[in-house]
């Protein structure tokens, strides 16, 4: 074990001395510090004197018509100070983030499994839950529609929305639907060409986000009559778009501080506990901190698609693959959220990294009384990159190829077109990132002589002293964009301050962007350091004082936010050069910022930033718009849809209790392009966050809906991986840069959860010569006891 | 009712607690320490793991009844009198082990309380030791660099001594 800490404590010095706090070094998170103390402050601790706390009533039924609401018991109770309906809300009823067809508290009907019915506000939470417990709802149960053939037949089984109840509204309970046709489609005579023809079914069960900060926030109501909020979001301003309207309020008086954030995941793209709060803060003329306790916090927020999938594909006797044919069919539940643009995602990458002459697709989001879901890492790609990648390996079977090459035979790269008819014009360097993967050592081999029954399968339980176990190996490649997609004019915005504080130039960068964990802070930091060149940079709370930064989602906050700041960094520099210009005449060329003075890199200092900046400020907002795209055509899927692509391999070593169908991952790689590692350590983190986050999709993550009732709404019933369960990842990080991003970089938070979780299955499938179409993988698909 | 026990060595006492009230709502509602987090308040996430007595317990489950007279070490508590950052501590910044940092603290006690058991513990000791504090961010990679530095840190550290 000694060898293993000092490597340890080498590796870090490797970091630090690659490490000049700049872009591409490894400097140390800024909130690291508060965060190790105990005293950084998540939104679960806001915290104000004489303050409220709020809880919602929530539905028990998943379809059902509310006759009554009666509140006046939880009113008498001593400590209640307001509790609120739908009837009680001064603005707007609906909010959304796509349509807005989700009502703040529910209006004569409930669609969902824990939909807001009421609020209450009282002065201590056992209070306020004693008052929910009072409110009496009678309501007319009615059958939920669940399925996707009841939805799919409104006129037997009913609407989740009735007809054109809201203008955006899709048709039946079809939320979303695009389809997508390249080359010649998939036809008979291109049936005729492939040697073999795989067909499967393939599904996906509901996973949830499971951030470990639960939905919190603190309203402060305001002297101006407006309301100031501070809150654990992914996207201050769309939150305070949605909200203002429903309080009667304008934008302007509803202000957003993002309070610390507990990890995100796509989870805190919707509304939670904002409007509410906010609506009992104007009620009371009180603060009111809401804090979901777990099982509300599954009901609360949108969760991952289940998927049911039907692909097919063609390929010649020497691997090249024909044509491919899919249809996705993905539960949104009760309420939009995000489904439209999931859908978009599902049908543009959802024949994975693979040059296909002939492609057919059909993606539909369903309106169904199941939990909404929405955003989640991986974003669309996720689902369908396990069907196309357990199709990838059938196909090799077939032809008896080994499933790498095929999958390298068929892989696209620069200069490609996606079947959406994008050519990719920047790297793509998908078959080199599966060789990567396979190039890398093995693990040893199971020693069955020394075991530690911990490391087994069944782990600390002691299930097996090695019998019945055998090792499996399995690979894998996934693509997902980066950014906002299909026309969206996603852009974010940057304010960079440079001025002299206490003798030495300061940064200072203020943004929107919600920190969600991700590293951003530090980011900004090391970009502003660059650019500028100075050592100390502070940066300012994100809030909605300065222009909106978009989502911290969909990989692209390094792009956009990063980008913002870098342009302003680099226009306050120009700035700074441009006063020096005029004070002192210089007539160089090569003018730039470095180690806190002013240089030109041919004939050295001119002079320090500090005597040049003075007394004065330069204090400058640039945003950051990506390069325009615009929408797929509807029936042909057709379009320049999406900003950049980014891809990741993997190899998963699995061993499996075969008599048990207990599965260990042993070891994750995995093998990633991300074209410029801004800050490599927490690059690497982030890639492995996400291949956990993936293994959990693979072998136990799922939230168990029975006819529309979720039974599992706990950290007890809804398993995520623990460190037991995680294996070691090595992470090999390849670096092409991007010529349209900034600094050449490649958003990377997704691609991992994309690609890691088809590879897992694999290597399962692998072990135990299961076909295993659906995940995650059960003990019982595995001994086949189903 | 009235609780009255130490907390990072100083005595504090809270009024008006509901004896359903746990530790943990205690010592992040009443007390000034919200270090220790709330995300489940099942005993399943170790959140909350703070030392009761010198033995690590999660906070969310002890009524906050029980704790009377006792003693409670947070993780505002790993810290010296001075405020210099615990070896622990500082492993969890230097290895990268902190992302959204809402395991952390949980996370740091637990650590702190492996490592004083066994100051060289295995890859296998440290996995078991930390298996009921769940991390959704960093995939795990990273907290084990950190334990693994910090142990290194901890037996240079007699060894010098
Ligand atoms: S909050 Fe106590 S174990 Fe999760
Ligand atoms: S760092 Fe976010 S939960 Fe561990």
């Amino acid at each position: 074990m000694s060898t293993r800490t000092i490597q340890g404590e080498k590796n870090l010095q490797d970091i630090r001395q690659a490490s000049k706090d700049g872009i591409g070094g490894s400097p140390l998170r800024p909130d690291g510090t508060l965060k190790v103390r105990g005293e950084f402050a998540y939104s679960s601790d806001m915290w104000h004197e004489d303050m409220l706390w709020g809880m919602a009533l929530r539905s028990p039924h998943p379809r059902a018509d509310i006759l009554s609401v009666d509140i006046s018991e939880a009113l008498k109770l001593p400590g209640v100070y307001a509790v609120l309906t739908h009837e009680d809300i001064p603005g707007s009823k609906f909010y959304g983030l796509e349509i807005q067809d989700q009502p703040a508290l529910a209006i004569d009907k409930v669609r969902y499994h824990g939909e807001a019915i009421a609020i209450v506000a009282a002065d201590h939470p056992e209070t306020a839950r004693r008052a929910v417990k009072k409110i009496k709802v009678e309501y007319e149960v009615l059958n939920p529609i669940v399925t996707e053939e009841q939805c799919l037949a409104p006129e037997i089984h009913g609407y989740v929305h009735e007809p054109h109840e809201y203008k955006s509204h899709g048709s039946g309970n079809i939320c979303h639907s695009q389809k997508l046709v390249h080359g010649g489609g998939v036809t008979d005579e291109i049936r005729a060409l492939a040697d073999v023809i795989i067909k499967s079914d393939y599904e996906v069960g509901m996973q949830d986000q499971a951030f470990l900060g639960p939905e919190s926030g603190l309203a402060v109501p305001a002297e101006d009559g407006g309301i100031d909020l501070y809150v654990a979001t992914q996207w201050l301003h769309v939150d305070r778009q949605q909200m203002a309207p429903v309080l009667g309020l304008p934008e302007d008086k509803v202000r957003l501080t993002l309070a610390g954030v507990g990890g995100a995941f796509g989870g805190r793209e919707d509304l939670s506990m904002q409007i509410h709060a906010s609506l009992l803060a104007q009620r009371t003329g009180k603060p009111v901190k809401i804090v979901y306790a777990r099982d509300e916090s599954f009901f609360g927020h949108v969760h991952r698609h289940p998927a049911k999938m039907t692909y097919e594909h063609g390929v010649t006797r020497d691997g090249r693959l024909v044509f491919a044919d899919a249809r996705i069919v993905l539960d949104g539940g009760a309420y939009a959220s995000a489904s439209p643009a999931v859908v978009g995602n599902a049908a543009s990458l959802g024949h994975g990294p693979y040059n296909i002459p002939n492609v057919r697709m059909e993606a539909i989001a369903l309106y169904s009384n199941n939990p909404s879901c929405g955003a989640m890492r991986g974003f669309g790609a996720v689902q369908a990159a396990f069907a196309y990648e357990s199709q990838m390996d059938k196909l090799a079977e077939a032809i008896g190829m080994d499933p790498v090459e095929l999958r390298q035979l068929n892989a696209m790269s620069e200069g490609d077109s996606m079947p959406t008819g994008q050519v990719i014009d920047s790297p793509a360097p998908v078959a080199e990132l599966l060789q990567r993967v396979k190039d890398m050592p093995l693990p040893p081999p199971l020693d069955l002589e020394n075991l530690d029954v911990r490391t087994l399968p069944g782990a600390l339980s002691n299930t097996s002293h090695g019998e019945g176990i055998v090792r499996g190996i399995g690979y894998s490649v996934g693509i997902k964009n980066v950014g906002f997609s299909e026309g969206f004019d996603d852009y974010s915005t940057a304010r960079v301050r440079l001025e002299v504080i206490g003798g030495e130039p300061v940064a200072m960068v203020h943004t929107a962007m919600a920190e969600v964990g991700q590293g951003g802070v530090t980011v900004h930091a090391q970009i502003a350091r660059t650019e500028l060149g100075v050592e100390q940079v502070t940066i300012h709370p994100a809030n909605t004082e300065v222009g909106s930064a978009g989502s911290t989602s969909a990989s692209r906050q390094t792009y956009m936010t990063g980008g913002a700041v870098k342009y302003a960094a680099e226009a306050v520099k120009a700035a700074l050069i441009e006063k020096g210009r005029r004070r002192y005449g210089w007539t160089q060329s090569d003018i730039t910022l470095s180690g806190g003075k002013v240089v030109s890199e041919s004939a050295g200092p001119l002079v320090p930033m500090v005597d040049l900046l003075g007394d004065e400020a330069i204090d400058l907002t640039r945003e950051h718009h990506h390069r325009p795209t615009v929408p797929f055509d509807k029936e042909t899927g057709q379009g320049f849809g999406h900003v950049q692509y980014t891809f990741c391999a993997n190899r998963a070593v699995v061993d499996v209790d075969v008599e048990l169908g207990l599965v260990k991952v042993v070891e994750l790689t995995a093998a990633q392009d991300v074209g410029k590692a801004l800050n490599p350590l927490s690059v690497i983190g982030q890639i492995q966050g996400g291949c956990t986050q993936a293994l959990g999709l693979a072998v136990m993550e799922e939230i168990i809906v029975k006819d529309g009732k979720v039974r599992n709404a706990s950290f007890t019933d809804y398993l995520i991986p623990t460190i037991l369960d995680t294996p070691p990842i090595p992470v090999d990080m390849l670096e092409l840069p991007d010529p349209n991003a900034p600094y050449g970089l490649r958003g990377v938070g997704e691609a991992p959860t994309v690609s890691a979780t088809p590879c897992i299955v694999a290597a399962i499938r692998q072990a135990t010569g299961k076909a295993l179409h659906r995940i995650p993988v059960r003990p019982e698909h595995i001994t086949g006891t189903l | 009712m009235r609780v009255t026990f130490t907390a990072n060595g100083k005595p504090v006492e809270a009024d008006d607690v509901w004896e359903g009230e746990s530790l943990l709502y205690v010592l992040r509602e009443r007390v000034g320490l919200p270090g220790s987090k709330n995300a489940c308040e099942q005993g399943e996430c170790g959140s909350c793991t703070v030392y009761l007595d010198g033995t690590p317990v999660c906070s969310c489950l002890v009524a906050a009844g029980q704790v009377q007279g006792r003693e409670v070490r947070t993780v505002e508590g790993l810290s010296d009198e001075n405020g210099e950052l615990g070896l622990v501590q500082q492993a969890f910044i230097d290895a990268g082990a902190v992302q959204c940092g809402f395991c952390t603290p949980g996370l740091l006690v637990q650590t702190d309380a492996l490592l004083d058991a066994d100051a060289q513990p295995s890859d296998t000791d440290i996995r078991e030791a930390l298996s009921g504090n769940l991390c959704r961010c960093t995939g795990y990679e990273k907290i084990m660099d950190a334990v693994r530095l910090a142990s290194a840190r901890k037996c240079a550290k007699a060894a010098s001594e």
